[in-house]
């Protein structure tokens, strides 16, 4: 498989994704704006798109425990990757997804990804949703990832969203917009790390249409340097649910971070939570740790580890 | 061997709140340093921890001067120290402490012998977070445990009572035995809990910043109960204890 792929690429995928010299299971290497690897599996089918970029990826109802791969790539300044990827996942399917990008460049030149998400879980279905975006590369241009993702949920799904921003990603726009039919849970996981003049805004919009839905949507970030955040999240209870939404930030340097949790009820029995947070490393923690016989810097860096895990 | 000459410790703003602090502390001994409130126990203990320096005077580990070693110095030369109130941890896990406690990847076996030393079950600690799902009974003997992880040749616990219910309470006396009987180490306890007192091999009276009197423990435990206003809360929490 390793033969349609760039060494550049290969580095991004062993970063975004458990990449050991090829997939197991049902996959799509997207490299520089073109489709590098393609495979379907029996309950799988990763079907290219013939209007637009992009794949349609269809999993079968009662599919049990497989893993789609679905990462991009961008190796080289002055692309500007976009992408659409719509997902059918069956009844009753228990699956992993899998959709890592890096972007790279080592040139003047911008660099940019961005994949547009929709996925469709029928009722009952199971998705585990993991999303790790890095940037690396010399080069003094910029390096964007706008991921846009669009979910909507049939009575009892369950979709775990856990998205990573690991690094080296100067921009990063983040729509994300979610319906839940009656019992379906959402859990969203969002970790960001920025420093430099970076900038990373998470924009997350939640409606809770079902009677017995719940969300729960919790945020990790750290911003140093001066960089800028943005975390923006809006949960409406439009039936008896329940909804929380958390941001948790650390602060150095010069950064500034701009946090809203926002709640909206449309249901007497709505039942919604927020909380926000934002502090700089507490120094007892740092004592603590140097009591355990770390470095200030050793103590800072279990303390960004643990807060990012 | 730890000793302290002449210790002195000034707030920024003047007020002296260790005056000449002389002590010998002998390895192997479990030493309770006891006192009223403002006496300036804690503030012995940070010293001795390196978490503040000393104004004045002189401290020896073994001979060594460790004086102007700081907090990061000081515990990898083997003192390690337990907070009065532990601090809580986003993402960090009871595991993870204790192998950057001990310095190591610790086996199962291991983990679960340092949390059974201080009462909890491995299997229901190891992979919880150190943050606000602990109550502070929990969170005060994980304190203790991240201390034992080192095994460390003088360990200083401030103020273990403090915050924690009288049946944790009464647990942890057993801790600190269990503790004593298994770690060749010492163990300097800050408290003024009669209970504490009792296990004590050495007691030090620390009052209004200097070392009062320095002892071994039944002899000063009968010039304290005699003196009555230094332990007056201990009474009062033997009555509830026993009934």
């Amino acid at each position: 498989m390793a033969d349609n792929i760039n060494s550049i690429t290969k580095q991004l995928l062993e970063l975004v994704a458990p990449f050991k010299e090829n997939f197991k299971g049902a996959y799509s290497v997207r490299q520089d704006g073109a489709c590098a690897q393609l495979k379907s599996t029996e309950h799988v089918q990763l079907i290219p798109k013939k209007d637009k970029p992009g794949l349609d990826i269809h999993i079968l109802p009662n599919t049990l425990n497989e893993t789609v791969y679905i990462p991009a790539c961008v190796t080289k300044g002055d692309i500007d990757d976009l992408v659409y990827n719509d997902f059918y996942i069956g009844e009753n399917a228990f699956v992993t997804i899998v959709a890592g990008c890096g972007v790279h460049t080592d040139d003047g030149h911008d660099v940019r990804h961005n994949g547009i998400h929709f996925f469709h879980l029928a009722k009952g279905a199971h998705v585990v949703y993991e999303e790790n975006h890095v940037g690396t590369g010399e080069g003094s241009g910029d390096r964007s990832i706008d991921p846009v993702t669009e979910v909507e949920m049939e009575e009892n799904a369950y979709l775990e969203m856990n998205t990573y921003q690991i690094g080296g990603v100067d921009k990063a726009d983040r729509k994300t917009k979610i319906k839940a039919g009656k019992g379906a849970r959402l859990v969203i996981n969002e970790r960001i790390l920025t420093n430099n003049e970076q900038e990373a805004k998470s924009v997350i919009y939640v409606e809770l249409n079902g009677e017995g839905s719940k969300a729960d949507i919790v945020s990790h970030s750290i911003a140093k340097d001066k960089s800028f955040q943005l975390y923006d999240s809006t949960i409406v209870g439009n039936a008896p649910c329940k909804g929380h939404t958390e941001c948790d930030s650390i602060i150095d340097g010069d950064a500034v971070i701009d946090a809203i949790p926002r709640l909206y009820a449309k249901h007497r029995d709505a039942e919604l939570i927020h909380e926000a947070a934002i502090g700089k490393i507490a120094g007892e923690q740092l004592l603590k740790l140097r009591t355990l016989g770390l470095t200030e810097e050793e103590a800072e860096a279990q303390i960004i580890e643990g807060f990012l895990a | 061997m730890l000793t302290l000459e002449n210790i002195r410790w000034t707030t920024p703003d003047g007020s002296e709140i260790l005056k000449s602090i002389d002590l010998n502390i002998e390895s192997g001994k479990l030493v309770v340093i006891t006192g009223p409130n403002g006496g300036g126990k804690t503030t012995l203990a940070r010293i001795i921890a390196g978490i503040e320096m000393p104004s004045e005077g002189k401290i020896t580990l073994n001979g060594e001067d460790i004086t102007d070693l700081d907090v990061t110095e000081r515990a990898r030369k083997g003192i390690s120290f337990a907070f009065q109130q532990p601090v809580r941890f986003k993402g960090i896990t009871v595991k993870k402490l204790l192998e950057i406690a001990s310095n190591e990847q610790l086996g199962h076996d291991k983990l679960c012998k340092i949390l059974s030393s201080v009462g909890l079950c491995a299997q229901d600690y190891l992979h919880r977070e150190i943050d606000a799902t602990l109550s502070g009974g929990e969170i005060k003997r994980i304190e203790i445990a991240s201390v034992l992880a080192r095994d460390s040749e003088i360990s200083v616990f401030d103020e273990p009572e403090a915050g924690i219910d009288l049946w944790s309470f009464k647990n942890l006396i057993e801790v600190f035995q269990n503790i004593h009987k298994e770690h060749k180490g010492t163990l300097i306890i800050i408290s003024h809990q009669e209970r504490i007192l009792r296990i004590a091999d050495e007691i030090v009276l620390v009052s209004d910043g200097q070392v009062k009197d320095h002892g071994d423990a039944e002899t000063m435990l009968q010039k304290l109960l005699r003196g009555h206003e230094v332990v007056p809360a201990c009474h009062r929490q033997e009555e509830l204890l026993n009934g």
